[in-house]
């Protein structure tokens, strides 16, 4: 009669709804029939939460998800268990409010997570489009449409949900993370043994660059310091990175190393000041500037060699978001902080795997970009930096505390390994290792 | 204390509609046989021990003979029905009003859906034994666990000969109760099987013959004539059988069981 192979299949299906029942629902077999039926209804499901009577005269309940590959199946499927009890928890579409002043939601929006979303509307489950986190939800009722929306891009009469009901989120799901990153559980620690999770990394970029699917990059100044532009040029070079994010610092200190050889004014090559070297980085972002931008930079020569210069050449976008201390800036730096916000959340909008390297700032800024689902790897010589960015919600972040330089060579060596290429030689390897 | 019973006299029965598959407004049933039996049955109640209180029929309501269908009755409150069929919704106020006038609390389910009263609720020791999707909804028994406190097992009627479960399941004590297993899905047979612990089968042919719909005075047994297995079955475990002929109610889907509504269930 009860047939285990429902249960022993994992819940699959793009269409869920959650129902509960309650009742005596163990003594009189009315759970494994409603389980039953899911599964003989070509459905799937998950038991979220079960609480079973203590005494005879207590009733149970059952928390259950309910998949399906398609609408029709589910509602079918919610119809023959709806007969045995098991009603859907939601019966009422999300609540919406107006928006009666520009910039602004209404009073008691709905505030989101960068979870997995879906609004109720018109009786039917809608995914959130651009999930992202601390934003509102804008709906269009017609369209049976939404998607996350920023505060400061509200309009004066957008629709947007307000309160809990009619809205639900799904929880990424450990057990996907762990198909990758078992060994790293999401900690952030100085004991992990890195070879093994730099190797995990590679194999997580090379799949993601065969899937055809774009990985981005945050990446702080200590790249170029450390003597590591090299590495995340061959990232560059090779397909690994599709979109490099950054500040003035990184993009600066890149150039002047294109141009002086120094960074901050300290030679490269040997690791000792250059006279006048201090005004390097300076006149490197005002070479630039005459050019009128990286691109013109590169393509007039001006730029020949770097992290930047690779990015023009290899097409790999990037975006500069300023800030108050910088020098120049370089001309192609955002320097209005909601534009550069919007232009970053605008380019992430497809990336499914996130490298932020040596930079707690920028890390944390894109971090609020992502949703949950986007593997994160945080390098950084600063625990905090992984930990403030789990702080701020984005949990999904694997952090591994190192330098970049050791990482950034590790990782390119055990890709150049799966490549086959034999980069980086032993040589330049030998070269890197004395800086 | 005697058993005590709430019956109302054939005065205006008849198979004026067709809401299950014994009705046929073709196949009338004879009112002088039908009168004939009522009072056979309600004699041999009495002369079992019983009392019987009688409600006023009504014109128009031919199945308000029915009263087992008028609520669930525990101790002194009487959870009221609401009808599957509108052809019988205009029975509630009329039992509902007896009910009340006569002592009972009187509890309207909120659950949306129908609820059939002791038709289709029946306590077998402490568990209230509940059928659902045809005449009842599941809901309501959920919320009847709640209202009374106990144990509700709902077993799911797969048959609509057998429309309710006293037409299909009888109580005779703790643990032991008359049944007929074709009548629920694979699920409350099991159900069943597993909370009480001497069932005994009646096969199709005395089912027909509403074997399962009878009324139990502690060893003793009251149904519809024609039932001889059921009757060797009864008589090995202890209990004696009255036939009393009840077939001119059996053209409407209903025996002994339905024609009368316990009082006193669980005092």
């Amino acid at each position: 009669m009860t047939n285990p192979s429902p249960a022993a299949r994992p819940c699959i299906g793009t269409c869920v709804e959650d129902v509960e029942v309650r009742g005596h629902i163990i003594d009189s077999l009315i759970l494994p029939k409603i389980l039953d039926s899911i599964g003989a209804g070509g459905g799937t499901f998950r038991i979220k939460e079960i609480t079973i009577g203590q005494t005879p005269a207590d009733p149970s309940y059952a928390l259950i998800e309910v998949r399906a590959d398609d609408e029709d199946t589910l509602q079918r499927i919610l119809g023959r268990i709806a007969d045995h009890g098991a009603v859907p928890t939601a019966t009422h579409d999300c609540r919406l409010g107006i928006a009666d002043i520009a910039g602004t939601f209404p009073e008691d929006f709905y505030s989101t997570t960068n979870q997995r979303t879906e609004i109720r509307l018109g009786g039917k489950w809608i995914a959130v489009q651009a999930q992202e986190m601390d934003c509102g939800i804008l709906a269009d009722p017609v369209g049976r449409t939404a998607r996350c929306i920023p505060m400061t891009e509200v309009r004066s009469g957008d629709p947007i949900v307000l309160g809990h009901a009619g809205v639900r989120v799904f929880p990424e799901q450990r057990s996907r993370r762990h198909e990758s990153f078992e060994f790293m559980a999401s900690e952030v620690s100085t004991e992990k043994p890195k070879q093994v999770a730099i190797r995990q990394i590679a194999r997580e970029l090379r799949a993601n660059r065969e899937a055809g699917h774009r990985t981005a990059v945050v990446a702080g100044p200590a790249v170029v310091h450390t003597g590591s532009s090299e590495f995340l040029q061959y990232l560059v070079r090779e397909g690994y990175v599709h979109l490099l994010l950054a500040g003035n610092a990184l993009a600066a200190h890149d150039i002047e190393a294109a141009l002086f050889g120094t960074s901050l004014g300290v030679r490269l090559e040997s690791g000792g000041p250059v006279e006048g070297g201090h005004a390097h980085h300076l006149r490197a972002i005002n070479r630039i500037r005459r050019a009128g931008s990286l691109r013109n930079a590169v393509e007039t020569g001006v730029l020949a060699s770097g992290i930047l210069c690779d990015c023009v050449r290899h097409g790999v976008d990037f975006v500069l978001a300023g800030s108050i201390r910088d020098d120049g800036p370089l001309p192609d730096v955002i320097t209005d902080v909601l534009e550069a916000q919007r232009v970053m959340r605008e380019k992430l909008r497809d990336v499914t795997f996130c490298l932020m390297i040596a930079t707690t700032l920028h890390s944390v800024a894109v971090g609020n970009l992502l949703p949950a689902w986007v593997r994160v790897v945080c390098a950084d010589i600063n625990p905090s930096t992984a930990i403030k960015l789990a702080d701020r919600g984005s949990f999904q972040t694997v952090g591994l505390v190192t330098d970049v330089a050791p990482f950034l060579r590790a990782l390119v060596e055990e890709l150049a390994v799966m490549d086959s290429v034999g980069w980086p030689s032993q040589a330049v390897i030998s070269q890197q290792s004395r800086l | 204390m005697s058993p005590h019973f709430l019956m109302c006299p054939p005065d205006h029965y008849g198979i004026e509609y067709e809401i299950n598959p014994w009705m046929d407004r073709a196949r009338q049933s004879d009112h002088t046989e039908a009168v004939r039996q009522w009072e056979a049955l309600r004699r041999l109640l009495e002369t079992c021990g019983a009392t019987v209180s009688c409600m006023a029929p009504v014109a128009g309501l031919p199945d308000l003979v029915f009263t087992a269908n008028a609520a669930l009755i525990h101790v002194r409150t009487a959870i009221l029905s609401r009808f599957r069929h509108p052809q019988r919704r205009g029975e509630e106020p009329h039992y509902a009003a007896w009910l009340a006038d006569h002592g009972f609390r009187i509890v309207r389910p909120n659950a949306p859906g129908a609820f059939e009263g002791a038709g289709d609720a029946l306590f077998c020791g402490e568990t209230l034994f509940a059928g659902y999707r045809i005449r009842s909804d599941i809901a309501t028994h959920q919320e009847i666990a709640g209202i009374l406190q106990c144990r509700v097992i709902p077993l799911e009627l797969v048959d609509p000969r057998f429309y309710h479960l006293d037409t299909c399941f009888c109580p005779l004590a703790p643990g032991k109760a008359i049944w007929y297993p074709a009548a629920f899905d694979t699920y409350g047979q099991k159900a069943l099987r597993d909370q009480i612990g001497d069932l005994i089968p009646v096969n199709e042919d005395e089912a027909l013959r509403f074997a399962c719909n009878a009324v139990v005075l502690g060893d003793r047994v009251i149904a519809n004539t024609g039932c001889p297995e059921l009757r060797r079955q009864l008589e090995r475990r202890g209990f004696t059988l009255y036939e009393t002929p009840l077939d001119e109610f059996v053209k409407a889907g209903g025996s002994a069981k339905c024609l009368t509504l316990r009082l006193d269930e669980d005092e």
